[in-house]
């Protein structure tokens, strides 16, 4: 008898936590709930009361229409190819600033740690204008040379992910290829290189993200109309007096879906690059 | 033998350099030239088209008797100051729940982790939907619980405050990092406080807020400088509502005309390039300082930690 009763209060004390974990998710779900169903929806049910989470009549429409009323496919070659630039600049460069920061002892590595630090604190607002004007005056304003070329130069915060991988793997693996009668840049290729593919991927997925959705870059360096990137296109929605929010949802629920499958397919990889940066520096 | 050695250190650091070299150079012209000519530009009146041309103090006497300088850095300090507060306690209190063994554990740290990795501009549109004061889901939502929703988005009075919600949502990183310290937090600190028979508040406060208090405060300082660059939100919202890109709009009564997006202004759209360099340095300051009192308070509250154990 007293043994069921706390049974069942053990289980019983355990519903308003989980009540609690429910509605949360509900909430934080909620904008995404919005976006599909918004896209699926047709104008007049929309905007008629009472206003339903879910579609009364089901459109596929708004997919089309809002790929033909912006250059949609036109946008996303821009993006993509923006995109794969950066990730092959910042998959080179990285590992080797990094392997030369974890597994060379030679005289730069202190000053370069603090920085790789101390960059990561300037506000992007005081480099921003400087820049511009190197790029206008160089006449590669409205092409993608601004977005793309910093990206061969390393990133701090993508290169401390891999520094800390890199102090991770055992000296003894470079000693021995060392006696061996290598060279750095081959214990680089033929070791540290293949060892260090988890934080690799870490640093692309990063990396994938911040281009994908980069804002003020295109912003700033681009206003020619055909080469507008996505984030920048999908603006020319909420341009209008009555802005079409099916349409525009659509639009949105497309740009949002590669980085939500990514996201769901590598979140261990996301996990551990902000768990390791977050805490260990 | 030391012939060798030293042989064998020239050769390290030869190497070294030249595996460092991209980023030396991405240093140098990417951010070190910058800083020091942004420096410059702001004693300067200049435009992309005109060259830069001395003119002293003019700039930073310009934007300290500027009214909407100081209506910008209000606004930034409002979110900073209330906003990341805010968002740190979401964070935290989320973390402490996910660090708890349920079922669904693992789903429920994707749902609330997922928003923060979602691009900005999709999030935002998403949220402007969201807060139309007929039709969104935020004042339905609230109409169904008998609530008469404010017209979020157009009422100078809550503008903030539905930028607030949209950070809280996005919350997801900082709810991770504190996570993964609360999940190195030994677990014989706990047991040993079971049989003192303390309860959940005191184990809380006592054990686990001091052991993680380092990371708290880091996060925090973080947190505080992305504040102060507050931007993209900002500038999706104020566009859509004037239905122009060309304009320059702080949203209804400027109340959400946050300092960097009011640079932004000055650069590119009044270009007004010296002004927005004396703007740019302006913020560097305060955020420099910032950071210099919380790396301070992270010191003593970490080493307070550590006495008190």
């Amino acid at each position: 008898m007293n043994k069921t009763y706390s049974y069942y209060m053990h289980h019983a004390r355990k519903i308003p936590k989980y009540v609690l974990i429910i509605v949360l998710c509900m909430i934080f779900l909620m904008p995404f709930v919005v976006m599909i169903s918004t896209s699926f929806k047709t104008m007049n049910d929309a905007f008629s009361m009472p206003v339903s989470i879910l579609p009364r009549e089901f459109t596929l429409n708004n997919y089309p229409a809002a790929i033909n009323k912006i250059p949609y496919m036109r946008y996303m070659a821009n993006t993509i190819f923006i995109t794969a630039l950066t990730l092959l600049g910042q998959i080179i460069v990285t590992p080797m600033v990094a392997y030369s920061l974890a597994k060379i002892h030679w005289k730069g590595v202190g000053i370069i740690s603090v920085l790789l630090l101390a960059t990561m604190m300037i506000p992007y607002a005081v480099t921003m204008i400087p820049l511009y004007k190197i790029w206008h005056a160089i006449g590669l304003t409205n092409t993608y040379a601004p977005l793309i070329v910093p990206a061969f130069f390393g990133n701090s915060f993508y290169i401390i992910i891999m520094r800390q991988f890199f102090k991770g793997l055992p000296n003894s693996l470079m000693e021995a290829a060392k006696i061996d009668g290598t060279n750095e840049f081959q214990r680089y290729i033929m070791i540290a290189l293949p060892l260090c593919k988890p934080a690799l991927t870490t640093v692309g997925i990063y990396t994938f993200l911040s281009a994908w959705s980069d804002y003020l870059g295109p912003l700033i360096y681009i206003t020619k109309k055909d080469k507008l990137t996505l984030s920048l296109g999908l603006q020319q929605f909420l341009n209008q007096y009555t802005v079409d929010w099916t349409m525009l949802m659509a639009a949105a629920a497309i740009f949002v879906m590669p980085v939500a499958i990514l996201f769901l397919i590598f979140q261990k990889n996301f996990v551990e690059g902000i768990a390791t940066t977050g805490i260990k520096s | 033998m030391n012939k060798k050695r030293l042989r064998e250190s020239t050769k390290d650091n030869i190497n070294g350099f030249l595996f460092a070299l991209p980023w030396i150079v991405g240093f140098l012209v990417f951010s070190l030239y910058p800083l020091i000519t942004s420096l410059y530009y702001s004693f300067t009146s200049f435009s992309p088209v005109v060259t830069p041309k001395w003119v002293g103090l003019e700039n930073y006497t310009y934007i300290f008797n500027d009214p909407l300088f100081y209506k910008s850095l209000s606004n930034t300090l409002f979110f900073a100051f209330i906003a990341t507060p805010i968002n740190l306690i979401i964070a935290l209190g989320l973390a402490v729940l996910i660090n708890q063994k349920f079922f669904g554990r693992g789903i429920a740290r994707t749902i609330f982790f997922m928003p923060s990795v979602i691009p900005m501009v999709a999030s935002t549109m998403i949220w402007i939907w969201m807060f139309d004061p007929t039709y969104g889901f935020i004042n339905n939502g609230l109409k169904f619980l008998g609530i008469e929703g404010p017209a979020w988005l157009i009422n100078p009075g809550t503008t903030k405050w539905a930028l607030v919600m949209m950070g809280a949502w996005c919350t997801g990183t900082t709810m991770l990092i504190c996570l993964a310290a609360l999940q190195d937090v030994p677990h014989s600190y706990y047991e040993s406080a079971d049989i003192d028979g303390a309860n959940a508040m005191v184990k809380f406060f006592r054990i686990t807020l001091p052991c993680i208090a380092h990371v708290v405060v880091y996060q925090a300082i973080l947190n505080l400088i992305n504040a102060f660059q507050y931007f993209t939100q900002v500038y999706v919202i104020t566009t859509a509502s004037d239905g122009v890109t060309s304009g320059a709009s702080g949203g209804p009564e400027n109340s959400i005309l946050m300092y960097p997006l009011y640079l932004f202004h000055n650069a590119f759209i009044y270009m007004k390039m010296g002004r927005a360099s004396a703007m740019a340095w302006v913020l560097f300051a305060i955020v420099g300082v910032l950071t210099i009192i919380m790396m301070k308070i992270t010191k003593k509250t970490v080493a307070g930690g550590a006495g008190g154990e």
